[in-house]
């Protein structure tokens, strides 16, 4: 024998890498694989083996017929494939065609974002009016008329018995009269109160939060806000605890976190205390539940109450609360 | 209220930092808003070395004063007879506030610049001697600020009572709560009142004719007093939590307010008519002349100090012109009384008046503080003020307080507060802040709080004081028990959410505007006089006009957002809101009807001039074009457009308007906006609007959704032109097809209407493709023209139409 078939086939390779057309393509495949093709005769002349050795070199002498074949071919492919290649073409760097989307409000992306952590633990969400009685914004919650309490609360009125709502909180005694314990609500929703600054705007939005159950303690009230505030902020925020008055609740709690701008060294936003006042809890005071004819010593329950442009200024970093209500586009654009 | 630290330390032994006393201040309940030190002006009071001194040209009773303040050397104009070179004194710097309220600034005295101030020790409000400027020692650097030099320091508590501790509107009631945390005991003053004379009763009497609104009044009697300036030390305390000294008379009843809680009240006695008190409510429409000048209308709700004749006092509020501590004063008669807190809230809020005594009185006193603070600040009176105590107190206690006993299971407190406290550690947290307690069972407590804690009436007000002792960071954190039965949101909250997603996805911005609008909304919207929307319901106390009447539409709003925005250059805008108005329902008293509106505005570009296209202006079917998408989204269908008739479109232009409606319901109107609405809010673009009634459109949207099946057969589609009459709307021809029930015909798309040459004059063309299809069969081309030309042929007839001559 005087050439191995892998001798040829390295031979075949290199011809082919010098075929530049299809024609010395379609040669070089005759001149291989043709009748009296290197192969072909490579492939008669396996006869003149020795018995033994025969059916292992045939195999492999077919094996790399089929590969050279295929080679060959897919040259051929390439080189017959039609060109696209041309002059016409796009400027891909023109600005695109926009369907330009809106956007929703902060407040109402921030409300969303705090309803949704506490309908995942297990709240459904109640709204009540805006407009409200004395009774439910004031005395079916434990602040009679003429109790200092009331000036914790700039309140419009819209006659001596109706007001429009300060807080969320008349949802409470709203949906208590209505539904048996267990309750497990949180109220978003428009409240006002007389007074404007930068940190104030006559009309802003709570979202408020009860569960009456059961064996409900202040622990419970802790493990649920701090939940919260951990969904809210970052897993990592710090928060405390500290005594405060509502009369609606006792215990009451005011939730202060690690101030999020100066992660707790001071600055202005937390008037240098390193904490920052997100949410009033407490558990709910007897006198409420006396209100709407809950046996006290039944049931217990904690109620909350947080501001949403708040917590969208810590979230998103506005430093005036009047850009909410001026709805300029250049601003709600970002949202 | 503000509390000094030098003052709290006369009660009570502080032994850690300000810091760390501020947090747990704030830790017990009272929370310092802010530390600040009282010395803190004397920063700009620096040490001066006297480095030359000259005469003042113009007089002989100053001199000119070469100050060397360190970095500088500047000229300071001084009259005091004790400076001489080379002393150190302190010099003011321009700008510093002195504690009398004074703030320095450079002048010219006698033709001469000062730029500074050499200050005696009184003017610094560090004593009393006024006896030239202060010299200092040697070893003090020249320039250093006068507080940092000789280390003069005292932190001062700014904090933020919550309305229930009255008990801590007082420095000793701030020492308890400090006493309670660091487990020490509060020293009070020691009273020892001096030798006294005769005997009160034969001088005085008081009558209350009004026990319900004055349960206790008690007074007492120093003569021959001498009114003065107070000492030193005593404006020094009231100036460190921010009273103003006036007489000593008065800083010593403010001292004993500040120091125990309980407000009092000095009168020159000569000056009460037959010496005696009475205590009355006022009559109707009684004029009194209160301290500060003013006259006052009362009522019977208000309870009056009187004489034997007329009014004195304000009671619990502030007293009268009429028996003022005068200087010539020299018999005082002392009040010191318990008032009813809503009366003196009722008083202090119709009159306007708040006052540090009606602050207190409206909170509530302590009921049995009375008589200590009477004898605190007659003990005081006698001694700053000279003069001779006359024996004994009157007390008029017609009904005593009754003791509260609260009786408790301290099963039941853990339990509230998912606490595991054992009956030893609750009594002790109770005793630590004074309270009486008694161990009742192995389970059981009974305690009496101090009278001071006014705001302790049943078992949940102990739970808090056993929190917050025991710190409610130490409470274990748990979670309640809920059993997994989620509910699903109601309609109307699920709609919401959907429909303000989905017009962010037509491409609108959401806005939140005020609820509350100008009263001259109405006008602005050129409502007719009857229009509903005039039932505004009114704030009685807006905070300006703008914001005095709520809502009954939102496009006032929106086009207060569409001017603003125009004004800062967004000039194509593309808003919605959805939100409350509100209808005045005219009953009294009762709520007024909420209705929850979406509404949407469209002004500006559709499209902007860009690379592939010109711009283009919204109109009024871009916006309808919305509605018809959301429309579709949200599953509704059988809506119509129809023209509102040009009598019924105020605040939308005549013409422009149509009312959206959805099976015969009218949910509201879309259209542009009227120029008389454009000019009322000086806006120069027009814009389209629509507003929807937000409860009656949701009802529309249909709870489940039924997939229809893929058509199995290929559909056929006929174009058809008509050239109808101008004043024919087109949807009614569209909607003549769909009434002729035709089984195939499948859809109809409108794709052209035209006027104009070669049409007639009124006329116009409008065109549109039927789409045929069968549901069971291929349809032949011959029952499709047959079809489509009988459509046609009834269409023609009924609009009077002709085919375009091809």
């Amino acid at each position: 024998m005087e050439k191995t078939i892998e001798q040829i086939k390295k031979e075949a390779l290199k011809e082919l890498e010098a075929a530049s057309d299809s024609e010395s393509i379609k040669a070089l495949s005759v001149r291989y694989l043709g009748r009296k093709g290197a192969v072909t005769q490579y492939l008669r002349n396996i006869s003149n083996l020795p018995k033994e050795s025969r059916p292992e070199a045939g195999k492999k002498a077919n094996q790399t017929k089929r590969a050279i074949d295929e080679l060959f071919k897919n040259a051929l492919k390439r080189l017959e494939a039609p060109s696209y290649e041309t002059d016409n073409r796009i400027d891909v760097s023109l600005p695109g065609r926009v369907t330009r989307r809106g956007s929703l409000h902060p407040i109402t992306q921030i409300t969303q974002q705090i309803c949704d952590i506490y309908i995942r633990m297990g709240f459904d969400v109640a709204e009540g009016p805006e407009v409200e009685t004395d009774y439910y914004n004031f005395e079916a919650l434990n602040i009679p008329k003429n109790h200092p309490a009331r000036d914790m609360q700039d309140t419009f009125y819209i006659s001596d018995n109706i007001v429009l709502r300060t807080h969320t909180s008349p949802v409470q005694p709203r949906i208590m009269e209505k539904q048996k314990p267990p309750v497990r609500i949180i109220a978003p929703g428009k409240v006002y109160r007389c007074d404007s600054d930068l940190t104030h705007t006559p009309m802003f939005h709570q979202i408020e939060g009860l569960l009456v159950d059961e064996n409900v303690s202040f622990g419970d009230l802790k493990g649920v806000l701090t939940t919260f505030v951990h969904q809210i902020f970052d897993p990592e925020t710090s928060l405390r605890f500290r005594p405060s008055f509502f009369p609606f609740t006792e215990p009451s709690a005011e939730v202060d976190i690690r101030c999020v701008i100066c992660k707790g060294n001071g600055c202005r936003v937390c008037s240098h205390t390193g904490w920052l006042e997100v949410i009033g809890a407490g558990m709910v005071h007897p006198a409420v539940f006396e209100n709407v004819g809950y046996d006290t010593t039944c049931y217990t329950g904690f109620a909350f109450g947080m501001g949403v442009e708040r917590i969208a200024m810590l979230k998103y970093g506005i430093d005036d609360i009047r850009k909410y209500f001026e709805n300029d586009l250049r601003f709600l654009r970002q949202f | 209220m503000k509390v000094s630290l030098s003052w709290l330390k006369e009660y009570i032994d502080v032994d850690i930092n300000v810091n760390d006393l501020a947090d747990a201040l704030t830790m017990v309940g009272l929370e310092v808003e802010a530390i600040s030190d009282r010395y803190d002006y004397l920063n700009s009071v620096v040490i001066g070395r006297l480095a030359k001194i000259d005469p003042h040209p113009n007089t002989d009773k100053l001199k000119l004063c070469r100050v060397d303040i360190g970095d500088r050397t500047i000229t300071v104009v001084c009259g005091a007879p004790n400076v001489k070179n080379d002393m150190l004194a302190p010099c003011a710097m321009p700008g510093t506030c002195f504690p009398k309220g004074t703030i320095l600034e450079k002048s010219i005295i006698r033709g001469e610049t000062s730029e500074g101030m050499l200050c005696s020790e009184m003017e610094l409000g560090l004593s009393a001697n006024s006896d030239g400027i202060m010299e200092l020692g040697r070893n003090y650097s020249v320039g250093s600020p006068l507080n940092k030099a000789i280390g003069l320091s005292d932190p001062v508590f700014e904090i933020d009572l919550t309305p229930n501790r009255s008990d801590c509107l007082s420095i000793i009631g701030t020492a308890r709560e400090i006493a309670a945390f660091q487990k020490k005991k509060v020293t009070y003053p020691e009273i020892c009142l001096p030798e006294s004379f005769d005997d009160i009763s034969d001088y005085t009497s008081i009558t209350i004719m009004a026990p319900e609104l004055c349960p206790r009044y008690a007074a007492s009697l120093v003569f021959d007093i001498t009114v003065g300036p107070s000492p030193f030390w005593l404006q020094d305390r009231l100036i460190s939590v921010g009273l103003k000294p006036i007489n000593n008379i008065v800083d010593i009843t403010n001292f004993v307010m500040m120091e125990t809680g309980q407000p009092l009240h000095a009168f020159d006695f000569d000056r009460l008519a037959q010496n005696r008190i009475v205590v009355r409510t006022a009559r109707e429409g009684e004029a009194f002349i209160t301290l500060d000048g003013k006259e006052r209308r009362l009522d019977p709700e208000m309870l009056l100090i009187c004489d034997g004749e007329e009014p004195v006092a304000l009671a619990g509020v502030m007293g009268g012109l009429n028996s003022e501590i005068e200087r010539s004063t020299t018999k005082i008669f002392l009040e010191s009384a318990y008032f009813d807190p809503v009366c003196i809230r009722k008083t202090s809020k119709k009159t306007g008046l708040i006052t540090d005594a009606s602050h207190r009185f409206e909170r509530g006193v302590d009921p049995n503080g009375t008589i200590t603070a009477i004898n605190r600040a007659t003990q005081l009176i006698a001694e700053i003020g000279g003069g001779k105590l006359i024996k004994g107190t009157i007390d008029e206690y017609p009904n005593t307080f009754p003791e509260k006993i609260i009786d408790f299971s301290v099963m039941e407190l853990n339990r509230r507060l998912g606490t595991c406290l054992d009956i030893n550690d609750i009594e002790n947290h109770l005793k630590s802040i004074e309270f009486q307690v008694d161990k009742t069972g192995n389970d059981r407590l009974q305690v009496i709080p101090p009278s001071c804690r006014v705001d302790i009436i049943r078992f949940e007000d102990i739970t808090e004081e056993i929190a917050r002792l025991f710190g409610y960071n130490n409470i274990k954190t748990t979670f309640p028990l809920i059993p997994a039965e989620g509910r699903h949101p109601s309609k109307k909250i699920e709609s919401r959410n959907r429909i303000k997603h989905l017009m962010t996805g037509l491409g609108f911005n959401e806005a939140i505007n005020y609820s509350f609008i100008s009263k001259l909304s109405c006008d602005r919207l050129n409502l007719e006089p009857d229009d509903k929307k005039r039932q505004v319901v009114d704030v009685l106390n807006p905070l300006s006009e703008e914001q005095s009447v709520m809502r009954t539409s939102l496009i006032p709003g929106l086009l207060e957002t569409m001017k603003y925005n125009i004004s800062v250059q967004n000039r194509n805008l593309k808003l919605f809101e959805i939100g409350n108005v509100f209808f005045n329902t005219e009953q009294k008293d009762s709520l007024p009807d909420e209705v929850e509106m979406l509404a949407g505005l469209w002004t500006g570009k559709r499209v902007d001039a860009v690379w592939f296209s010109r711009e283009i202006n919204c109109d009024f079917y871009d916006l309808k074009g919305v509605i018809e998408e959301l429309f579709g989204n949200l599953g509704i269908g059988n809506t119509s457009f129809t023209r509102m008739p040009p009598a019924s479109c105020f605040y939308t232009k005549p013409g422009f308007t149509a009312q959206v409606i959805i099976k015969d319901e009218s949910i509201g109107l879309i259209g542009e906006l009227h120029p008389k609405v454009l000019s009322n809010y000086d806006l120069k673009q027009t814009a389209f609007i629509f507003e929807l009634n937000f409860d009656r459109l949701i009802n529309h949207i249909p709870g489940t959704k039924s997939v229809s099946p893929i058509p199995k057969f290929p559909a056929t589609s006929r174009d058809i032109t008509l050239i109808v009459n101008k004043d024919i709307e087109a949807n009614n021809i569209l909607q003549s097809v769909i009434d002729l029930n035709e089984e195939l015909v499948e859809n109809l798309h409108l794709f052209d209407v035209f006027e104009g040459d070669p049409i007639p004059a009124g006329r116009k063309s409008i065109s549109f493709r039927i789409t045929y299809r069968s549901s069971s069969e291929t349809l032949e081309d011959n029952r499709v023209n047959n079809l489509h030309k009988s459509i046609s042929d009834r269409l023609l007839e009924k609009f009077d139409a002709t085919l375009p001559t091809v």
